[in-house]
């Protein structure tokens, strides 16, 4: 914040209010530096594309937290006060204080614990994660879960909007050991767990999703981000997905 | 002089003159007093530029600023919020920043689509769209207490985000003949409507609203048409 130190130095009307507002958030700051002492948890599900990207970004960041399986058939009065809008999962609980939507609580997480940071320092750097995560969630999750779910034309023009989007992707990725260079960063852990998740869907729907020679850059780097240890104790492979997803087919 | 012209050239916005996403770069711009150039898109003919700088998703808002582009409006208003800080659309508090986001996500995801949903149908469609829309606003109703903005005692970025709400969504009422937002059932929403689009800066920049009417009367219309018969 060099620029409120600059302020500093004129006697102006303006450098008063700049002071108190500095003030205000010098103690906001003092306030985060307490509340960095509070206990986190994540209401999460083992099998959720969008949970793991929380357990890795606080794995990567050493940060000890409690992880609470949610039943989402079932779902607990803890997720429901957290989180009352969506009633949905992850839930990033920090002392008291929950957050949810997992690019959300991504950048919460990121901001909060500065150590091993996340995201770019560059403004114009950080709007293309901000950007590219964004279209991950509303292109290529949408579509590869509309393809997973209906037929005929609407399936046909899922399936080719998901096939568009990892090719942007697979362009994005040419030429990078990770998404965030060379090392992961935000937008590995938001891509993270696409390539196992619509493997499943191409197995368990019968479609063709992910072309291996197409997205050459993509399965690599796919390929590179699993072994990483933090990321593979949490993500969730395509053969538990087909485990989980045929026996509720069988029980119904 | 001639570094004060360079200056201004150096941050450019493509918009359209009805746009809710690109009112809500305009806003931030000049709440934060930054100098721009506009770029007034013809969307069923857009400029080569425009499809240079957004080639993704080809549409508007996109601000270039240097020469980089950034394209998707709650990522600009981030990249505006990081890049002059005079004014700050976000709080430090890392929690009070998830919560702008949160609403801001929410107005995009379930508030507009719900109202959109209403304002394309009519009859008992229509009514039952108002009761999905309400319960969406119910939510932001609930977060507007003790409060004057969604940012607390200024605007900051989720009233930016919800700015939309202040005006298009009384043309939309008018255009499709109904209520949603109602005095007796949103006191808070229905006086932070007034608040915000009377505020300095957001109520010297509304579009005309009889351009609104004429293009929402129109969009309706074809929606109507175009929806299979029962």
């Amino acid at each position: 914040m060099m620029h409120c130190f600059d302020m500093l130095y004129s006697p102006t009307l303006l450098e008063t209010q700049y002071q108190s507002n500095e003030l205000q958030r010098e103690t906001q700051r003092d306030a985060y530096e307490f509340r960095k002492l509070g206990e986190v948890k994540v209401l999460g599900a083992s099998l959720s594309i969008f949970c793991c990207r929380i357990e890795w970004a606080l794995k990567h960041k050493g940060i000890t937290y409690e992880y609470i399986e949610e039943d989402l058939r079932n779902k607990s009065t803890l997720l429901l006060k957290s989180n009352p809008v969506h009633k949905k999962i992850p839930v990033l609980l920090h002392g008291d204080k929950p957050v949810a939507e997992s690019l959300i609580i991504l950048e919460y997480i990121d901001e909060t614990w500065r150590e091993n940071p996340l995201m770019p320092d560059d403004p114009s750097e950080k709007a293309m994660v901000r950007f590219w995560a964004k279209y991950v969630d509303e292109k290529c999750v949408i579509s590869a879960w509309t393809a997973s779910r209906t037929k005929g034309h609407e399936q046909e023009k899922a399936i080719e909007s998901t096939q568009e989007s990892l090719k942007l992707l697979n362009k994005l990725i040419e030429g990078k050991t990770f998404f965030g260079g060379e090392t992961m960063g935000f937008l590995d852990l938001v891509v993270g767990s696409l390539p196992n998740w619509i493997k499943f869907i191409e197995e368990f729907v019968g479609i063709k999703l992910f072309d291996t020679k197409e997205l050459s850059f993509l399965h690599e780097w796919a390929q590179r981000f699993t072994e990483i240890p933090i990321i593979k104790e949490s993500i969730p492979m395509k053969e538990d997905l087909l485990n989980y997803f045929r026996a509720q087919q069988n029980a119904k | 002089m001639e570094t004060h012209s360079k200056k201004m050239a150096e941050v450019k916005l493509f918009r359209t003159w009805s746009s809710r996403f690109a009112l809500r770069i305009v806003w931030a711009l000049k709440l934060k007093d930054v100098q721009y150039d506009t770029i007034f898109e013809d969307l069923s003919n857009k400029s080569p530029l425009l499809l240079q700088y957004n080639p993704v998703h080809k549409k508007v808002p996109v601000l270039v600023h240097n020469g980089k582009s950034v394209a998707e409006s709650l990522v600009i208003l981030e990249y505006i919020e990081e890049t002059w800080k005079q004014n700050p659309l976000l709080s430090e508090d890392p929690h009070e920043r998830a919560a702008a986001r949160f609403w801001a996500k929410f107005g995009d995801e379930k508030v507009l689509p719900s109202i959109w949903e209403a304002f394309n149908s009519e009859g008992k469609e229509q009514e039952e769209g108002i009761v999905k829309a309400k319960e969406n606003l119910k939510y932001l109703e609930e977060e507007l207490k003790g409060k004057k903005f969604f940012g607390g005692e200024h605007i900051g970025f989720a009233d930016i985000a919800l700015g939309w709400l202040a005006e298009l969504e009384n043309v939309f009422e008018e255009v499709a003949s109904m209520k949603v937002i109602a005095e007796d059932e949103f006191p808070l929403l229905s006086e932070w409507k007034r608040t915000f689009a009377d505020a300095p800066i957001i109520k010297e920049n509304w579009p005309p609203r009889d351009k609104l009417v004429t293009k929402y009367q129109a969009f309706r219309e074809a929606n109507l048409l175009n929806k299979a018969p029962k």
